[in-house]
């Protein structure tokens, strides 16, 4: 029995998948860093996200139907996104209600602005038609290598912007509202506006995400969120568990940071390839997900409580 | 010259109409000149940190006025009035952001009341400017100006909110029980500092305090409040003569009979 399932996996077919799978993780990597802005600079648990990529995939699939550039097209994706994050921003700022319950409220909300913005539950772009940003074709077709340069360097471009945002007067100002908020006010910042704005500018990246996403499978659908916000969870808390000790207080530590993140979710969507590979039923892979995030998200709890405990002895 | 500080009649309710509702302000009014250091006793529930949460704008007042250098602020959120005061809070942990750097801390409080824009967060200036007050602390700070400030001890995050209030100057500085939270060694290197830090900027200063002999040895003038307003008002060479069993004598007389609450320091 054992013999014939280790005989029928076909260690080829492992790697053929894998650059695929490398593209998605990159690709993700940057919804995952909109993620890490929200979850661990802001302090906030956004669950727009899974929203908003999906926004971002039909504001970008449907501007492209109409003849947009597909590159410009993103940077729409992009404003989108962030129009989501300033409503969640607004229903916990203006109106007090819970961030995390606020983040729900808009994210059933654009559920039915997809719908509306699709006007069906999904729309296809092809390949063949468009000059698009990225596709599953480009991964395997001659040019491949550049294809992956060009998905890297857009990363390091936009961890280089987040990175200088952070430093100045306004950003730093954002990480002491989701460090202190008490600190914050008697320093004189404006929590409210700062929360405000880095939920837009978190759903702005995942929203970018959507739309690169939805070039890249060829189509945007209404679901293509659903989930997302595990996926970045996992990729943040596998970049930390894996590579936090390898930067932390280095000169750059947070763009390392950054950098990590998005290699958390090349990790992620490889352990996924490994799994499928395995030949687990793909139904099972939100479950499986969920697991992993959990059992990440629960190492430093239980790693504490353990060396607590051999101190106390 | 007009006051630094004009509190007129002020009052704050919590939780009205409620079975917890409690009169924290009963009409408090105070006058500060400015360069006045004012020291505030008063037992437990009698609206000593309720005072200065209400010139800090922690939450609006129901009623009164609040005036600094000028200004009526009694209608700005917390944030805006920021820009005239400087704070240092009881708990350590509240006045700084644990896991930023002190000099990120301190680029931060530099810029209170400022706009924040796109500049950097902190400048190469900046940084030797801080260094050289971080020295003057005298607690071997200057070499750790890229430590997270959360691997701090509470005394010297305590004396680093009092370098981040001054840093620029504020009409007002808010001092409340910033040393109760410390171990006396501690704390009384805490309040020598803070001395410095008032004469050397000539602040108006106001602090709350649970020691009567740390009220009657620092500032110009001490008041003491009982159930939301001031009971008793004292300045000048009377108060320097004070003694901690004219101030208990006082607090008995108030609150009818009452000894002193357990949480006042009587030593």
């Amino acid at each position: 029995m054992i013999m014939t399932y280790f005989s029928s996996l076909n260690p080829m077919s492992l790697v053929r998948a894998l650059p695929g799978n490398v593209a998605q993780g990159i690709i993700w990597g940057i919804m995952a860093i909109g993620v890490y802005i929200t979850y661990r600079i802001l302090d906030f648990a956004d669950l727009t996200v899974d929203g908003s990529l999906a926004t971002g995939g039909a504001v970008a699939v449907m501007l492209i139907r109409g003849g947009m550039d597909p590159t410009v097209a993103l940077v729409f994706a992009f404003a989108a996104g962030m129009l989501a994050g300033l409503a969640t921003g607004l229903l916990h700022t203006a109106l007090g209600i819970p961030g995390i319950l606020a983040s729900i409220l808009t994210q059933i909300s654009l559920y039915s602005v997809n719908l509306g913005i699709m006007g069906k539950s999904n729309q296809a772009i092809n390949v063949g038609q468009y000059k698009l940003f990225a596709s599953l074709r480009y991964v395997t077709g001659d040019n491949s290598l550049l294809f992956f340069a060009k998905l890297i360097l857009f990363c390091l471009v936009l961890i280089a912007i987040i990175y200088w945002f952070f430093g100045t007067e306004l950003g730093s100002s954002i990480r002491a509202t989701g460090c202190n908020q008490q600190m914050a006010r008697a320093q004189g910042i404006n929590t409210s506006f700062n929360k405000v704005l880095a939920l837009m500018i978190s759903n702005g990246l995942v929203g970018l995400c959507g739309g690169i996403y939805a070039q890249y499978q060829g189509a945007a659908d209404v679901n293509m969120g659903r989930g997302a916000i595990v996926i970045g969870l996992a990729a943040v808390i596998i970049s930390e568990v894996l590579f936090g000790k390898l930067y932390a207080g280095r000169k750059f530590a947070f763009a390392y940071t950054l950098g990590a993140v998005i290699l958390g979710a090349i990790i992620y969507y490889i352990v996924i390839a490994l799994v499928l590979w395995l030949k687990m039923p793909s139904d099972y892979m939100k479950l499986f997900s969920a697991v992993v995030v959990a059992c990440f998200l629960a190492v430093p709890y239980l790693k504490e409580t353990y060396f607590k405990k051999r101190r106390t002895v | 010259m007009g006051y630094m500080l004009e509190i007129q009649n002020i009052h704050k309710t919590f939780n009205p109409g409620t079975i917890n509702e409690k009169v924290a302000l009963n009409g408090v009014n105070l006058n500060l000149n400015p360069g006045d250091f004012l020291t505030i006793i008063g037992g437990n529930g009698a609206g000593k940190s309720t005072t200065l949460n209400a010139i800090a704008g922690t939450w609006p007042v129901d009623d009164g006025k609040i005036i600094v250098d000028g200004v009526d602020i009694t209608r700005l959120s917390e944030h805006k009035r920021a820009a005239y005061l400087g704070r240092v809070f009881q708990d350590p942990m509240t006045g700084t952001a644990a896991t930023m750097s002190i000099q990120e801390n301190m680029a931060i409080a530099a810029r209170r009341g400022e706009r924040r824009g796109l500049g950097w967060g902190i400048t190469k200036k900046e940084r030797e400017h801080y260094k050289e007050l971080l020295k003057e602390l005298g607690l071997g700070l200057e070499d750790r100006l890229t430590t997270k400030v959360g691997l701090l001890s509470g005394g010297q995050r305590q004396a680093i909110t009092l370098l981040m209030a001054s840093l620029k100057k504020p009409k007002l500085l808010l001092l409340d029980e910033h040393t109760a939270a410390l171990d006396p060694k501690t704390a009384a290197k805490v309040l020598e500092i803070s001395d410095k830090i008032i004469q050397e900027n000539q602040l108006t200063a106001m602090m709350v305090t649970h020691n009567m002999k740390d009220a009657i040895a620092h500032g110009n003038r001490l008041i003491m409040m009982h159930e939301g307003h001031i009971i008793y008002d004292v300045a000048g060479e009377e108060k320097k003569n004070l003694k901690v069993s004219d101030l208990l004598k006082k607090f008995e007389e108030a609150s009818g009979g009452e000894f002193a609450n357990d949480r006042m320091i009587l030593s």
